[in-house]
């Protein structure tokens, strides 16, 4: 059994250690909010935040994280940052399909939180690592920029 | 696992959603069995207000609109519900949208007569059904309203959800009057409005989904979740036409939480499946599972090869698609000819969502969740798998995270391959059958490999006097549910883009070698269009320069007969400022292509740095009849340009001795955000009827970028990727 601290509870899982976090929070704690796309790192659709930081869920083993804050798209709004980023993302209409949406807004929201004022190539940096399929790139641009403001 | 917990995060959004006593007592777990159930509206006591399929109201006032057609990111559900709320005069808040069960009879795709969604069909289908649908429930409500006031219905207004008789001051909202309106018959012919009244068609609404999608509530296959469900991940055989030999399971089964280990087989898939508790186990105990695999029969050649063989195919006459004038007479006396052929790999469509489908076996009935686009299709393929009628097969639709086409399997190959996963365990619980993304990328069904070669003859004053074009490359139709469409030998899907060539051309003849191969192959999104379009807008840009003219000239003189084109190609024209000087800060190129009944032109503007070259900015005009939300229409141009982008840099999937080559993301580059341009976009004003958005725009960004970099660097481009011919932007 391993205790996991997310979204501010503190939740159990019966799971082997090297179960990426991913796979605990999707089949086991029900948060279903966060995305499998490559398994790999390569597409950012499982990205969650650990203390703070953006990480992929996807390939980082849960015993790796259990003394971590770990926050998902599920408690993102409770911050002032993820809400503000959730709203632009609808003003925006970025979401097409929206499968990839949810690691969209994490990436957005741990740069906004650590940059008010991203340049488009903060934005690139920040952003490269999450793949849209639909191809919102642009509105994903807009929505942060709209985030941006409406933070300042 | 814990479900009492997840309870308590996932249900609280949902609470505030549902209402009324059934729906509370629902378990999250079993939420996803009611598909679009945090959008839709049960109401209160009072039984709903259903006068047809597609429309239902609650007493609490909700409309909720039942949608024949997935939404997979077009915006079905958004346009859809927007037809209905136009005529029923709602207010948009109180518009749900909910997916349609199962069921041709009632929710046919009107331009297929099967239920399923694809072709760019779906509001062009649905544009007077769901209208109707919407204008009898008004029609229905008035009446109720007129009853109960005693006044004459046409007295009463309707206006964003009120119903008004002004003249007494009476009001009411629909949820009022469900009761009386549920009672009365159903009107047999209604008036839809004067388009210049409408008040939601043509105007950008919030899309439905737009919340559900920027919240992580919306629910895709793969976030379904059901008690007791078990989950498989497969071993797929590393060739086409492999089968299974033997497996060892043992190590398989020592993996914790594995619960069985069993072979498969499909009309199109084989090969061993490990069913586990959750996916981590499943996909440890199929990393430790021993296939041997029997490859008497297994495809064992490579893209090289077959690239080959196309190209001397080309060469040779084939089965004829269409006929003009007499090309070949013609080519033989012009005072000069050109010839290109064009190389097109195989692509996959990789959506973001691996493929994935949840199914629960019965007795004599079975049940499925999945983002399905072609329901009429795998009930029958289902039916046939499980020896059960197809109206036994139970679809619950729901989100799917992308398709662009892969999940309208002509043979329902994943959502088959679930259930004999089930069948072969003696499964009753649900299973959730989820392909990772390597097997997303390798298990086939890929848009084909394909090659064209166009020869033209020229006259003395450079016109086009024949245009002889011949397509090589496998059907997509060929043994499926869609072979009636092949006539003649000709599969339309192969050659769709220059079986309609509009270019005025005297002599032209177009041919089709349709080979066989046992790659599988299926519709990727904009179908035949995605090579057809390249090879004759890149033929028109070799045409041009050889001939001196200008690309947008030429275009305009051959296209005159088409006035849509003509007003398509002088809107991009002007928006491009083609016509203005050009610099190394300024190369532009031009497609334009008409597809599922839409035409659309694009200008790809590229700049030269010391670095090389970017793509800096696309124009695209679109000219797709009415545009019902332009906003959602804008954003599929904006989707096409970028889906379309990645195929042309750097999409192939290639063979290597049969094998695969590729994997995942790494090895299949998409475009990513700082690769993606920015893009114009323009819809033509228009009263037409609405025609096809969600796939026009992909198939014309290759051509207008490859026309850009032949301007640019003065050689043609003539097979895609570009990353496989050298060319990479900065």
């Amino acid at each position: 059994m391993i205790s996991l601290n997310v979204n501010g509870k503190v939740l159990d899982a019966d799971v082997e250690p090297d179960t990426p976090l991913l796979w605990v929070l999707r089949d086991h704690l029900g948060l279903t909010g966060t995305k499998f796309g490559c398994g790999k790192a390569l597409c950012g659709a499982c990205t969650v935040h650990i203390d703070g930081q953006p990480t992929r869920s996807c390939v980082i083993p849960v015993s790796a994280v259990t003394g971590s804050k770990i926050t998902t798209i599920e408690a993102i709004a409770e911050t002032p940052v993820g809400r503000a980023v959730q709203e632009a993302w609808i003003a925006e209409s970025v979401p097409q399909c929206g499968y990839c949406q949810s690691g969209q807004i994490m990436s957005a929201t741990a740069l906004l939180a650590s940059n008010r004022k991203p340049t488009d190539a903060d934005i690139d940096a920040a952003m490269s690592g999450n793949v849209c399929r639909c191809g919102t790139y642009l509105r994903i641009r807009a929505a942060i920029r709209r985030a941006a403001e409406s933070l300042a | 696992m814990n479900l009492r917990r997840v309870e308590g995060i996932v249900n609280v959004s949902r609470r505030d959603v549902l209402r009324g006593g059934t729906a509370l007592t629902l378990s999250v777990a079993l939420l996803p069995a009611l598909p679009g159930c945090a959008d839709a509206s049960r109401g209160g006591a009072a039984a709903p207000f259903e006068p047809n399929a597609f429309v239902r109201i609650t007493d609490d006032g909700i409309v909720t609109v039942i949608s024949k057609h997935v939404e997979l990111g077009q915006g079905a559900h958004t346009g859809l519900a927007t037809l209905v709320a136009e005529e029923l005069d709602a207010d948009w808040s109180q518009i749900r949208v909910e997916d349609a069960p199962a069921d041709a009879q009632r929710y046919a795709n009107l331009a297929f007569r099967l239920q399923g969604t694809g072709g760019s069909t779906s509001l062009a289908n649905s544009y007077e059904q769901f209208r109707t649908a919407g204008a009898t429930a008004r029609a229905m409500l008035v009446a109720a309203a007129a009853n109960r006031w005693g006044v004459a219905a046409d007295e009463i207004t309707v206006t964003a959800g009120r119903i008004e008789h002004a003249p007494s001051g009476r009001s009411a909202g629909f949820g009022e009057l469900v009761a009386e309106a549920a009672q009365l018959p159903v009107p047999g012919e209604v008036r839809l409005k004067d388009p210049a009244d409408f008040r939601l068609i043509g105007r950008p609404v919030t899309r439905v989904d737009a919340r559900a999608k920027s919240t992580g509530t919306a629910i895709f296959t793969q976030d379904v979740r059901l008690p007791g469900m078990l989950t498989a991940v497969v071993a797929h055989p590393p060739r086409f036409g492999a089968t299974v030999k033997s497996f060892d399971a043992i190590a398989a089964k020592a993996v914790k939480g594995v619960h069985d280990v069993v072979a498969f087989e499909t009309p199109v898939h084989r090969g061993v499946a490990v069913i586990a508790r959750d996916f981590w186990s499943a996909r440890k105990g199929r990393d430790a599972l021993k296939v041997e695999w029997d490859e008497t029969n297994a495809f064992k050649r490579s893209s090289a090869d077959l690239l080959a063989e196309y190209r001397a195919l080309s060469a040779k006459p084939g089965t004829p698609v269409r006929r003009e004038g007499d090309a070949d007479a013609a080519l033989a006396r012009a005072a000069r000819r050109l010839e290109a052929i064009y190389e097109f790999p195989f692509l996959a469509h990789a959506p973001m969502e691996p493929l994935n489908c949840v199914v629960r076996l019965g007795d004599g009935e079975c049940e499925i969740w999945n983002g399905d686009q072609l329901q009429t299709g795998d009930q029958a393929a289902l039916g046939k798998l499980l020896g059960i009628p197809p109206e036994k097969v139970k679809i619950n639709t729901v989100y799917a995270g992308g398709s662009f086409g892969r999940r309208g399997n002509a043979h329902s190959d994943y959502v088959v391959e679930a259930a004999a996963i089930a069948k072969a365990a003696g499964l009753t619980v649900p299973l959730k059958l989820v392909w990772t993304r390597e097997d997303d990328m390798r298990a086939g069904f890929y848009r084909p490999m394909y090659v064209h070669r166009i020869e033209a003859g020229l006259d003395r004053a450079g016109r086009i006097v024949a245009w002889r074009h011949r397509i090589v490359g496998q059907s997509l139709v060929a043994g499926t549910l869609f072979a009636p469409l092949i006539r003649d030998g000709v599969d339309p899907t192969s050659v769709e883009g220059v079986s309609n060539l509009p270019y005025a051309v005297p002599n032209l003849s177009v041919d089709l070698h349709t080979t066989e191969l046992p790659v599988t192959v299926q519709f990727w999104r904009a179908v035949g269009s995605t090579h057809t379009a390249f090879a004759v807008e890149c033929f028109i840009d070799e045409i041009a320069r050889a001939t001196g003219a200008d690309p947008y000239t030429l275009r305009r003189e051959l296209l005159a007969a088409h006035p849509r084109h003509v007003a398509v190609l002088d809107a991009v024209a002007e928006r491009s400022a083609w016509r203005a000087a050009r610099d190394r800060n300024r190369i532009l190129g031009l497609a334009i292509h008409e597809s599922f009944g839409s035409v659309v032109a694009q200008v790809a503007q590229l700049a030269r740095t010391d670095a090389g070259v970017t793509l800096e900015k696309v124009f695209c005009v679109v000219d797709c009849g009415l545009a019902v939300n332009p906003n959602v229409v804008a954003m599929q141009m904006e989707s096409g340009i970028g889906y379309g982008l990645s195929a042309a840099l750097s999409g192939a999937i290639t063979l290597r001795d049969g094998i695969v080559e590729q994997s995942n993301f790494d090895d299949y580059p998409v475009v990513r955000i700082d690769q993606m341009p920015d893009i114009d976009v323009h819809i033509m004003p228009s009263t037409n009827r609405p025609s096809g958005v969600g796939e026009p725009a992909t198939p014309v960004i290759a051509p207008a970028l490859a026309n850009a970099l032949a301007a640019a660097n003065g050689r043609p481009v003539r097979a895609l990727p570009l990353a496989a011919q050298g060319i990479t932007l900065t």
